[in-house]
Protein backbone atom coordinates (compact mmCIF):
# COMPACT_ATOMS: atom_id res chain seq x y z
CA UNK A 1 0.00 0.00 0.00
CA UNK A 2 0.71 3.35 0.75
CA UNK A 3 5.18 3.51 0.85
CA UNK A 4 6.14 4.22 4.24
CA UNK A 5 8.57 6.81 5.05
CA UNK A 6 8.56 5.76 8.40
CA UNK A 7 10.57 8.79 11.11
CA UNK A 8 12.42 7.39 13.88
CA UNK A 9 11.38 3.91 15.15
CA UNK A 10 11.38 5.44 18.85
CA UNK A 11 8.61 7.56 18.21
CA UNK A 12 5.11 6.97 19.61
CA UNK A 13 3.09 6.18 16.17
CA UNK A 14 -0.48 7.23 16.40
CA UNK A 15 -1.71 6.80 13.07
CA UNK A 16 -0.18 3.87 11.08
CA UNK A 17 -1.16 4.99 7.75
CA UNK A 18 -0.10 8.43 7.97
CA UNK A 19 2.72 7.75 9.90
CA UNK A 20 1.79 10.29 12.95
CA UNK A 21 3.22 10.21 16.33
CA UNK A 22 2.02 11.55 19.53
CA UNK A 23 4.07 13.81 19.72
CA UNK A 24 2.94 15.89 16.72
CA UNK A 25 -0.96 15.22 17.88
CA UNK A 26 -0.07 16.62 21.24
CA UNK A 27 1.55 19.85 19.61
CA UNK A 28 -1.14 20.62 17.93
CA UNK A 29 -3.25 19.94 20.60
CA UNK A 30 -1.07 22.63 22.85
CA UNK A 31 -1.39 24.94 20.05
CA UNK A 32 -5.11 24.92 20.61
CA UNK A 33 -6.41 22.72 18.21
CA UNK A 34 -9.05 20.48 20.35
CA UNK A 35 -11.37 18.91 17.93
CA UNK A 36 -10.80 16.17 16.12
CA UNK A 37 -12.14 17.62 12.53
CA UNK A 38 -9.62 19.80 12.58
CA UNK A 39 -7.05 17.57 13.98
CA UNK A 40 -8.10 15.56 10.78
CA UNK A 41 -7.66 18.15 7.93
CA UNK A 42 -4.27 19.32 9.87
CA UNK A 43 -2.73 16.03 10.58
CA UNK A 44 -4.49 13.43 8.15
CA UNK A 45 -5.05 11.38 11.42
CA UNK A 46 -7.94 9.75 10.51
CA UNK A 47 -7.61 9.82 6.47
CA UNK A 48 -5.64 6.98 5.71
CA UNK A 49 -7.40 3.43 4.47
CA UNK A 50 -8.21 2.35 8.45
CA UNK A 51 -10.34 5.71 8.30
CA UNK A 52 -8.69 6.25 12.13
CA UNK A 53 -9.60 2.72 13.77
CA UNK A 54 -6.77 2.67 15.15
CA UNK A 55 -6.17 6.18 15.90
CA UNK A 56 -9.17 7.51 16.29
CA UNK A 57 -9.81 5.85 20.12
CA UNK A 58 -6.12 7.34 21.59
CA UNK A 59 -6.31 10.78 20.05
CA UNK A 60 -10.18 11.08 22.16
CA UNK A 61 -8.25 10.48 25.02
CA UNK A 62 -5.59 12.97 24.45
CA UNK A 63 -8.44 15.60 23.39
CA UNK A 64 -10.57 14.29 26.55
CA UNK A 65 -7.68 14.99 28.65
CA UNK A 66 -6.94 18.52 27.34
CA UNK A 67 -10.39 19.48 27.35
CA UNK A 68 -11.53 18.03 30.67
CA UNK A 69 -14.99 16.53 28.55
CA UNK A 70 -15.76 12.70 29.33
CA UNK A 71 -14.48 10.23 26.60
CA UNK A 72 -18.20 9.89 25.18
CA UNK A 73 -18.74 13.75 24.54
CA UNK A 74 -15.84 13.92 22.43
CA UNK A 75 -17.58 14.70 19.37
CA UNK A 76 -16.32 11.90 16.05
CA UNK A 77 -15.71 13.50 12.94
CA UNK A 78 -17.93 11.56 9.80
CA UNK A 79 -17.27 7.98 8.90
CA UNK A 80 -16.85 8.56 4.93
CA UNK A 81 -17.49 5.24 2.56
CA UNK A 82 -15.85 3.19 1.84
CA UNK A 83 -15.77 1.04 4.81
CA UNK A 84 -12.31 -0.53 3.42
CA UNK A 85 -10.33 0.23 0.27
CA UNK A 86 -11.31 -0.76 -3.06
CA UNK A 87 -10.17 -0.61 -6.40
CA UNK A 88 -11.01 2.27 -9.10
CA UNK A 89 -11.04 -0.99 -11.49
CA UNK A 90 -13.63 -3.01 -9.45
CA UNK A 91 -15.69 -0.09 -9.00
CA UNK A 92 -16.14 0.63 -12.68
CA UNK A 93 -16.97 -2.81 -13.18
CA UNK A 94 -14.11 -3.84 -15.66
CA UNK A 95 -12.78 -6.25 -12.76
CA UNK A 96 -13.97 -9.39 -10.00
CA UNK A 97 -13.08 -8.19 -6.87
CA UNK A 98 -10.01 -10.15 -5.41
CA UNK B 1 -24.18 39.39 25.85
CA UNK B 2 -23.57 42.42 23.60
CA UNK B 3 -20.02 43.25 22.36
CA UNK B 4 -18.99 45.55 19.25
CA UNK B 5 -17.31 45.66 16.03
CA UNK B 6 -16.09 47.12 13.49
CA UNK B 7 -16.64 44.87 10.93
CA UNK B 8 -17.94 41.24 11.10
CA UNK B 9 -17.77 38.54 8.87
CA UNK B 10 -19.91 35.76 8.54
CA UNK B 11 -18.50 32.37 7.34
CA UNK B 12 -14.67 30.73 8.00
CA UNK B 13 -13.80 29.36 4.39
CA UNK B 14 -11.66 30.72 2.39
CA UNK B 15 -13.47 33.68 1.46
CA UNK B 16 -14.54 35.09 4.99
CA UNK B 17 -10.35 34.43 6.36
CA UNK B 18 -8.98 35.96 3.68
CA UNK B 19 -11.23 39.21 3.67
CA UNK B 20 -10.84 39.28 7.80
CA UNK B 21 -7.60 38.95 7.11
CA UNK B 22 -7.43 41.90 4.36
CA UNK B 23 -9.82 44.33 6.36
CA UNK B 24 -7.28 43.81 9.39
CA UNK B 25 -4.25 43.88 6.90
CA UNK B 26 -6.20 47.98 6.04
CA UNK B 27 -6.33 48.74 9.60
CA UNK B 28 -9.83 47.79 10.81
CA UNK B 29 -9.21 47.31 14.81
CA UNK B 30 -12.02 45.05 15.70
CA UNK B 31 -12.60 42.51 12.84
CA UNK B 32 -14.98 39.33 14.25
CA UNK B 33 -15.28 36.25 12.14
CA UNK B 34 -18.45 34.21 12.56
CA UNK B 35 -18.32 30.39 11.77
CA UNK B 36 -21.25 28.14 12.59
CA UNK B 37 -19.08 25.08 11.94
CA UNK B 38 -15.16 25.08 11.94
CA UNK B 39 -12.79 27.23 9.83
CA UNK B 40 -12.94 25.32 6.25
CA UNK B 41 -15.92 23.24 7.46
CA UNK B 42 -17.80 24.31 4.27
CA UNK B 43 -16.83 23.95 0.65
CA UNK B 44 -13.25 24.97 1.82
CA UNK B 45 -12.37 21.66 3.29
CA UNK B 46 -14.00 19.74 0.85
CA UNK B 47 -12.67 21.20 -2.38
CA UNK B 48 -10.29 19.81 -5.14
CA UNK B 49 -8.41 23.40 -4.70
CA UNK B 50 -7.34 23.24 -7.92
CA UNK B 51 -6.38 27.03 -9.18
CA UNK B 52 -6.47 27.64 -12.97
CA UNK B 53 -6.11 30.52 -15.24
CA UNK B 54 -7.82 28.73 -18.12
CA UNK B 55 -11.05 30.22 -18.28
CA UNK B 56 -13.58 31.44 -20.39
CA UNK B 57 -14.72 34.97 -19.40
CA UNK B 58 -12.41 37.71 -18.73
CA UNK B 59 -13.21 38.47 -14.79
CA UNK B 60 -12.51 34.71 -14.09
CA UNK B 61 -9.06 34.64 -16.22
CA UNK B 62 -7.72 38.40 -14.37
CA UNK B 63 -9.24 36.77 -10.40
CA UNK B 64 -7.24 33.17 -11.16
CA UNK B 65 -4.43 35.01 -12.65
CA UNK B 66 -3.46 37.27 -10.26
CA UNK B 67 -4.56 34.98 -7.43
CA UNK B 68 -2.23 32.25 -8.67
CA UNK B 69 0.40 35.09 -8.66
CA UNK B 70 -0.71 35.94 -4.92
CA UNK B 71 -0.76 31.52 -3.97
CA UNK B 72 3.07 31.73 -5.31
CA UNK B 73 4.10 34.01 -2.26
CA UNK B 74 1.09 33.32 0.30
CA UNK B 75 3.71 31.20 2.85
CA UNK B 76 6.02 34.47 3.10
CA UNK B 77 3.45 37.08 2.51
CA UNK B 78 1.16 35.31 5.57
CA UNK B 79 4.65 34.28 8.05
CA UNK B 80 2.77 31.09 7.44
CA UNK B 81 5.19 28.26 9.33
CA UNK B 82 3.83 25.31 8.05
CA UNK B 83 3.17 24.77 3.79
CA UNK B 84 0.25 25.26 2.14
CA UNK B 85 1.66 22.61 -0.32
CA UNK B 86 1.31 24.67 -3.35
CA UNK B 87 1.89 22.38 -6.87
CA UNK B 88 2.04 24.80 -9.64
CA UNK B 89 2.39 21.21 -12.22
CA UNK B 90 -0.22 23.11 -14.88
CA UNK B 91 -3.62 22.23 -16.10
CA UNK B 92 -4.51 20.14 -18.75
CA UNK B 93 -8.30 20.66 -20.25
CA UNK B 94 -9.18 17.84 -22.53
CA UNK B 95 -11.10 18.70 -25.43
CA UNK B 96 -13.78 15.21 -27.25
CA UNK B 97 -14.94 17.27 -29.94
CA UNK B 98 -15.22 19.44 -32.29
CA UNK B 99 -17.29 22.05 -31.08
CA UNK B 100 -14.40 21.83 -27.41
CA UNK B 101 -11.79 22.67 -29.92
CA UNK B 102 -13.85 25.78 -31.04
CA UNK B 103 -14.35 26.82 -27.63
CA UNK B 104 -11.23 26.05 -26.10
CA UNK B 105 -8.94 27.82 -29.42
CA UNK B 106 -11.60 31.21 -28.55
CA UNK B 107 -10.89 30.92 -24.87
CA UNK B 108 -6.98 30.51 -25.92
CA UNK B 109 -7.23 34.08 -27.53
CA UNK B 110 -8.78 35.55 -24.69
CA UNK B 111 -6.29 34.03 -22.50
CA UNK B 112 -3.02 35.48 -24.25
CA UNK B 113 -4.61 38.93 -24.70
CA UNK B 114 -4.50 38.39 -20.84
CA UNK B 115 -1.05 37.45 -21.15
CA UNK B 116 -2.05 33.50 -19.55
CA UNK B 117 0.68 31.34 -20.44
CA UNK B 118 -1.51 28.78 -22.03
CA UNK B 119 -1.31 27.15 -24.92
CA UNK B 120 -3.20 24.09 -27.34
CA UNK B 121 -1.74 20.72 -27.30
CA UNK B 122 -2.48 17.94 -29.43
CA UNK B 123 -3.18 14.30 -28.40
CA UNK B 124 0.83 13.47 -28.17
CA UNK B 125 1.75 16.40 -26.63
CA UNK B 126 -1.29 15.18 -24.20
CA UNK B 127 0.19 12.18 -23.91
CA UNK B 128 4.21 13.42 -23.39
CA UNK B 129 2.66 15.71 -20.34
CA UNK B 130 0.59 12.72 -18.44
CA UNK B 131 2.14 9.58 -20.23
CA UNK B 132 -0.59 7.25 -18.65
CA UNK B 133 -3.74 9.25 -20.65
CA UNK B 134 -5.73 7.04 -23.05
CA UNK B 135 -5.30 8.45 -26.58
CA UNK B 136 -9.33 7.08 -27.30
CA UNK B 137 -11.42 9.86 -28.70
CA UNK B 138 -8.72 12.96 -27.68
CA UNK B 139 -8.81 15.57 -29.64
CA UNK B 140 -6.32 17.71 -27.67
CA UNK B 141 -6.32 20.18 -25.40
CA UNK B 142 -5.20 22.88 -23.49
CA UNK B 143 -2.64 23.48 -21.20
CA UNK B 144 -0.60 25.85 -18.94
CA UNK B 145 1.98 25.44 -16.99
CA UNK B 146 1.14 27.94 -13.92
CA UNK B 147 -2.03 26.29 -13.13
CA UNK B 148 -2.08 23.77 -9.96
CA UNK B 149 -3.61 22.80 -6.31
CA UNK B 150 -2.93 23.75 -2.91
CA UNK B 151 -4.41 22.23 0.35
CA UNK B 152 -7.26 23.83 1.52
CA UNK B 153 -7.19 23.74 4.73
CA UNK B 154 -3.47 24.65 5.41
CA UNK B 155 -4.82 28.03 2.83
CA UNK B 156 -7.44 28.65 5.40
CA UNK B 157 -5.54 28.20 7.91
CA UNK B 158 -2.76 30.44 6.87
CA UNK B 159 -5.05 33.16 6.18
CA UNK B 160 -6.79 32.72 9.81
CA UNK B 161 -3.45 32.77 12.15
CA UNK B 162 -2.52 36.01 10.00
CA UNK B 163 -5.92 37.50 10.26
CA UNK B 164 -5.39 36.72 14.18
CA UNK B 165 -2.20 38.01 14.26
CA UNK B 166 -3.93 41.43 13.55
CA UNK B 167 -6.50 41.45 15.87
CA UNK B 168 -9.13 39.66 14.21
CA UNK B 169 -10.90 37.65 16.64
CA UNK B 170 -12.47 34.17 15.04
CA UNK B 171 -15.55 32.83 16.62
CA UNK B 172 -15.90 29.10 15.91
CA UNK B 173 -18.87 26.75 16.45
CA UNK B 174 -21.14 29.87 16.60
CA UNK B 175 -23.95 30.31 14.03
CA UNK B 176 -25.45 33.72 12.48
CA UNK B 177 -29.20 33.70 13.37
CA UNK B 178 -30.33 37.05 11.70
CA UNK B 179 -28.93 39.95 10.78
CA UNK B 180 -30.41 44.20 12.78
CA UNK B 181 -31.51 46.86 10.80
CA UNK B 182 -31.52 50.27 11.77
CA UNK B 183 -34.37 51.46 9.39
CA UNK B 184 -32.64 49.70 6.25
CA UNK B 185 -29.13 50.15 7.71
CA UNK B 186 -27.28 47.24 9.04
CA UNK B 187 -26.64 47.93 12.58
CA UNK B 188 -25.91 44.30 14.01
CA UNK B 189 -25.43 40.41 13.72
CA UNK B 190 -27.27 38.31 16.36
CA UNK B 191 -25.17 35.05 16.62
CA UNK B 192 -25.80 31.46 19.13
CA UNK B 193 -22.88 33.37 21.12
CA UNK B 194 -24.93 36.90 21.42
CA UNK B 195 -25.33 39.94 19.89
CA UNK B 196 -22.25 41.92 18.07
CA UNK B 197 -23.29 45.63 17.25
CA UNK B 198 -21.59 46.48 14.02
CA UNK B 199 -21.96 49.08 11.08
CA UNK B 200 -20.30 46.82 8.47
CA UNK B 201 -21.15 42.55 7.58
CA UNK B 202 -20.29 40.62 4.62
CA UNK B 203 -21.88 37.22 4.00
CA UNK B 204 -19.02 34.81 3.16
CA UNK B 205 -21.44 32.08 3.94
CA UNK B 206 -21.21 29.88 0.55
CA UNK B 207 -24.84 28.49 -0.30
CA UNK B 208 -26.27 30.08 2.81
CA UNK B 209 -25.24 33.36 2.07
CA UNK B 210 -28.97 33.35 0.59
CA UNK B 211 -30.83 32.58 3.64
CA UNK B 212 -28.22 35.87 5.27
CA UNK B 213 -30.26 38.04 2.53
CA UNK B 214 -33.16 36.66 2.89
CA UNK B 215 -32.66 38.07 7.00
CA UNK B 216 -32.95 41.42 5.50
CA UNK B 217 -35.37 40.85 2.93
CA UNK B 218 -33.22 40.55 -0.14
CA UNK B 219 -33.42 37.75 -2.78
CA UNK B 220 -30.13 36.58 -3.64
CA UNK B 221 -29.97 33.65 -6.60
CA UNK B 222 -27.64 31.52 -5.02
CA UNK B 223 -28.68 28.00 -5.05
CA UNK B 224 -26.96 24.65 -3.31
CA UNK B 225 -25.81 21.99 -5.43
CA UNK B 226 -24.20 18.60 -4.01
CA UNK B 227 -21.44 17.71 -5.82
CA UNK B 228 -18.94 14.74 -4.67
CA UNK B 229 -15.30 13.81 -4.86
CA UNK B 230 -13.08 10.84 -3.60
CA UNK B 231 -9.48 10.03 -2.76
CA UNK B 232 -7.32 7.19 -3.58
CA UNK B 233 -4.07 5.37 -1.59
CA UNK B 234 -1.05 7.52 -1.94
CA UNK B 235 0.98 6.29 -4.04
CA UNK B 236 4.62 7.55 -5.76
CA UNK B 237 4.22 10.29 -7.91
CA UNK B 238 3.22 9.68 -11.55
CA UNK B 239 0.90 12.46 -12.38
CA UNK B 240 2.07 16.20 -12.58
CA UNK B 241 -0.56 18.43 -14.41
CA UNK B 242 -4.86 18.17 -12.98
CA UNK B 243 -6.39 16.70 -15.72
CA UNK B 244 -9.86 18.35 -16.30
CA UNK B 245 -12.68 17.26 -19.32
CA UNK B 246 -15.96 19.26 -19.56
CA UNK B 247 -16.89 16.47 -21.87
CA UNK B 248 -17.16 14.14 -18.89
CA UNK B 249 -17.34 16.14 -16.31
CA UNK B 250 -14.90 15.51 -14.01
CA UNK B 251 -12.13 16.38 -12.63
CA UNK B 252 -8.13 14.12 -11.87
CA UNK B 253 -5.34 15.37 -9.90
CA UNK B 254 -2.32 14.01 -7.70
CA UNK B 255 -1.59 15.86 -4.83
CA UNK B 256 1.89 15.87 -3.36
CA UNK B 257 0.55 13.75 -0.16
CA UNK B 258 0.51 10.84 -3.01
CA UNK B 259 -3.13 10.23 -3.05
CA UNK B 260 -5.53 11.07 -6.45
CA UNK B 261 -8.19 13.28 -5.80
CA UNK B 262 -11.01 13.15 -8.41
CA UNK B 263 -14.49 14.46 -8.90
CA UNK B 264 -17.49 15.02 -10.80
CA UNK B 265 -20.08 17.27 -11.98
CA UNK B 266 -23.66 15.65 -11.96
CA UNK B 267 -26.11 17.81 -14.24
CA UNK B 268 -29.44 15.90 -12.30
CA UNK B 269 -28.28 17.01 -9.04
CA UNK B 270 -31.25 18.55 -7.09
CA UNK B 271 -30.56 21.88 -5.96
CA UNK B 272 -30.71 21.40 -1.77
CA UNK B 273 -28.43 21.45 0.92
CA UNK B 274 -27.57 18.01 0.85
CA UNK B 275 -23.25 16.83 1.42
CA UNK B 276 -23.83 13.29 1.99
CA UNK B 277 -21.49 10.67 -0.63
CA UNK B 278 -23.58 8.57 -3.01
CA UNK B 279 -22.11 4.64 -4.15
CA UNK B 280 -23.76 5.60 -7.84
CA UNK B 281 -20.75 8.56 -7.58
CA UNK B 282 -18.06 5.91 -6.94
CA UNK B 283 -19.33 3.61 -9.98
CA UNK B 284 -19.36 6.55 -12.26
CA UNK B 285 -16.67 8.13 -11.03
CA UNK B 286 -14.59 5.38 -11.63
CA UNK B 287 -15.99 4.27 -15.16
CA UNK B 288 -15.02 7.87 -16.45
CA UNK B 289 -11.45 8.13 -15.32
CA UNK B 290 -10.43 4.89 -16.19
CA UNK B 291 -11.60 5.57 -19.56
CA UNK B 292 -9.58 8.54 -19.38
CA UNK B 293 -6.12 7.23 -17.60
CA UNK B 294 -6.85 3.31 -17.83
CA UNK B 295 -3.51 2.82 -15.07
CA UNK B 296 -5.69 4.34 -12.55
CA UNK B 297 -7.57 0.99 -12.65
CA UNK B 298 -5.33 -0.56 -9.62
CA UNK B 299 -5.29 2.23 -7.40
CA UNK B 300 -7.30 1.59 -3.90
CA UNK B 301 -10.31 4.51 -3.47
CA UNK B 302 -10.14 5.12 0.34
CA UNK B 303 -12.56 7.95 1.17
CA UNK B 304 -15.57 9.86 -0.71
CA UNK B 305 -17.43 12.71 0.57
CA UNK B 306 -19.61 15.15 -0.67
CA UNK B 307 -19.98 19.25 -0.40
CA UNK B 308 -21.99 22.12 -1.56
CA UNK B 309 -20.95 24.55 -5.37
CA UNK B 310 -22.83 27.46 -4.72
CA UNK B 311 -24.27 28.09 -7.56
CA UNK B 312 -25.50 31.40 -9.43
CA UNK B 313 -27.57 31.63 -12.91
CA UNK B 314 -24.62 32.42 -14.59
CA UNK B 315 -21.69 30.52 -12.67
CA UNK B 316 -20.16 34.01 -11.79
CA UNK B 317 -19.90 35.39 -8.45
CA UNK B 318 -21.92 37.83 -6.70
CA UNK B 319 -19.38 40.37 -5.04
CA UNK B 320 -20.35 43.85 -3.82
CA UNK B 321 -22.64 45.92 -1.91
CA UNK B 322 -26.23 45.24 -1.78
CA UNK B 323 -27.59 48.36 -2.49
CA UNK B 324 -30.81 47.88 -0.69
CA UNK B 325 -29.19 47.33 2.84
CA UNK B 326 -26.06 49.78 3.73
CA UNK B 327 -23.67 48.01 5.51
CA UNK B 328 -24.35 44.57 3.69
CA UNK B 329 -21.87 43.03 1.66
CA UNK B 330 -22.04 39.80 -0.30
CA UNK B 331 -18.92 37.51 -1.43
CA UNK B 332 -21.15 34.16 -2.62
CA UNK B 333 -22.14 32.28 -5.75
CA UNK B 334 -18.55 31.07 -6.19
CA UNK B 335 -20.24 27.95 -8.49
CA UNK B 336 -17.41 25.80 -7.69
CA UNK B 337 -14.12 27.83 -8.72
CA UNK B 338 -14.37 30.01 -5.19
CA UNK B 339 -11.18 28.58 -3.89
CA UNK B 340 -8.82 29.76 -6.51
CA UNK B 341 -10.02 33.54 -6.73
CA UNK B 342 -10.52 33.89 -2.92
CA UNK B 343 -6.67 35.88 -2.48
CA UNK B 344 -7.99 38.71 -5.22
CA UNK B 345 -11.25 38.89 -3.64
CA UNK B 346 -10.16 39.03 -0.33
CA UNK B 347 -8.84 41.96 -1.28
CA UNK B 348 -11.17 43.41 -3.20
CA UNK B 349 -13.98 42.70 -0.19
CA UNK B 350 -11.50 44.55 2.23
CA UNK B 351 -11.02 47.79 -0.14
CA UNK B 352 -14.98 48.44 -1.07
CA UNK B 353 -16.00 47.83 2.21
CA UNK B 354 -14.66 50.52 3.57
CA UNK B 355 -15.12 52.75 0.68
CA UNK B 356 -11.48 52.63 -1.33
CA UNK B 357 -11.40 52.11 -4.83
CA UNK B 358 -10.55 48.49 -5.04
CA UNK B 359 -7.85 47.53 -7.70
CA UNK B 360 -10.31 46.46 -10.35
CA UNK B 361 -13.76 47.57 -11.36
CA UNK B 362 -16.07 45.29 -9.86
CA UNK B 363 -19.65 46.63 -10.76
CA UNK B 364 -19.76 43.72 -13.07
CA UNK B 365 -19.97 41.04 -10.17
CA UNK B 366 -22.81 42.84 -8.74
CA UNK B 367 -26.04 41.43 -7.87
CA UNK B 368 -28.20 44.09 -9.69
CA UNK B 369 -26.60 42.46 -13.25
CA UNK B 370 -29.42 39.95 -12.54
CA UNK B 371 -32.29 42.69 -12.90
CA UNK B 372 -30.44 44.39 -15.91
CA UNK B 373 -29.46 40.94 -17.62
CA UNK B 374 -25.58 41.85 -18.49
CA UNK B 375 -24.91 38.35 -17.34
CA UNK B 376 -20.97 36.73 -17.66
CA UNK B 377 -21.79 33.40 -18.47
CA UNK B 378 -18.73 30.91 -18.19
CA UNK B 379 -18.39 28.36 -20.19
CA UNK B 380 -15.68 26.28 -18.79
CA UNK B 381 -16.79 24.81 -15.41
CA UNK B 382 -17.13 21.20 -14.00
C1 LIG C 1 -16.44 18.97 -4.45
C2 LIG C 1 -16.00 20.38 -4.68
C3 LIG C 1 -14.86 20.64 -5.45
C4 LIG C 1 -14.42 21.94 -5.68
N1 LIG C 1 -13.28 22.16 -6.39
C5 LIG C 1 -12.78 23.41 -6.51
C6 LIG C 1 -11.55 23.65 -7.15
O1 LIG C 1 -10.88 22.73 -7.61
N2 LIG C 1 -11.09 24.92 -7.24
C7 LIG C 1 -11.80 25.97 -6.73
O2 LIG C 1 -11.36 27.11 -6.85
N3 LIG C 1 -12.98 25.78 -6.11
C8 LIG C 1 -13.48 24.53 -5.98
N4 LIG C 1 -14.68 24.34 -5.35
C9 LIG C 1 -15.42 25.50 -4.89
C10 LIG C 1 -14.83 26.04 -3.60
O3 LIG C 1 -14.83 25.01 -2.63
C11 LIG C 1 -15.65 27.20 -3.07
O4 LIG C 1 -16.00 28.09 -4.09
C12 LIG C 1 -14.86 27.96 -2.01
O5 LIG C 1 -14.30 27.08 -1.07
C13 LIG C 1 -15.76 28.95 -1.38
O6 LIG C 1 -15.25 29.38 -0.16
P1 LIG C 1 -16.18 30.20 0.79
O7 LIG C 1 -15.33 30.66 1.88
O8 LIG C 1 -16.94 31.19 0.00
O9 LIG C 1 -17.31 29.16 1.27
P2 LIG C 1 -17.29 27.98 2.34
O10 LIG C 1 -15.98 27.32 2.44
O11 LIG C 1 -18.49 27.14 2.08
O12 LIG C 1 -17.46 28.75 3.69
C14 LIG C 1 -18.70 29.24 4.14
C15 LIG C 1 -18.75 29.02 5.62
O13 LIG C 1 -19.88 29.72 6.15
C16 LIG C 1 -20.36 28.99 7.24
N5 LIG C 1 -21.74 29.43 7.50
C17 LIG C 1 -22.84 29.23 6.75
N6 LIG C 1 -23.91 29.80 7.31
C18 LIG C 1 -23.48 30.39 8.45
C19 LIG C 1 -24.12 31.16 9.47
N7 LIG C 1 -25.43 31.43 9.44
N8 LIG C 1 -23.36 31.60 10.50
C20 LIG C 1 -22.03 31.33 10.55
N9 LIG C 1 -21.37 30.64 9.61
C21 LIG C 1 -22.09 30.17 8.57
C22 LIG C 1 -20.23 27.55 6.79
O14 LIG C 1 -20.19 26.66 7.91
C23 LIG C 1 -18.94 27.56 6.00
O15 LIG C 1 -17.81 27.14 6.74
C24 LIG C 1 -15.15 23.03 -5.13
C25 LIG C 1 -16.29 22.79 -4.35
C26 LIG C 1 -16.71 21.48 -4.11
C27 LIG C 1 -17.92 21.25 -3.26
Amino acid sequence: MSDCKCKDKDLNIVCRCEDITIEEVRAYIDNGVTDLEQLKRMLRVGMGPCQGRTCTPIIIRELSVATGKPVGEVPLTTFRPPTSPVKLGVLAGGEEDD
Amino acid sequence: MTRTADAVVIGGGIVGCATAYNLAKKGLKKVVLVEERYLAGGATGRCGAGVRMQWGTEPNCVLSRDSIKIFENLEEELSYHDSIEFKQSGYLLLAYNEKMVEQFHKNLGLQHKLDIPSRWVTPEECQDLVPHISLQGLHGGTFCHKDGHCNPFKATDAYAKAAQRLGVEILTYTKVTNLLQDRDKISGVETTAGIIETPLVIGCAGAHTMELGRMVGVELPIYPERHQILVTEPVAEKQGPMIMSFYHGIYCQQVPHGGFVMGLGDPNEVKDYDEDSSWQFMHEMAAKITFILPALKDLNVVRQWGGLYDLTPDKTQILGAIPEVPGFYVAAGFSGHGFMIAPVVGELMADVMLGEQPKYPIDMYGVKRFESGELYVEPSVV
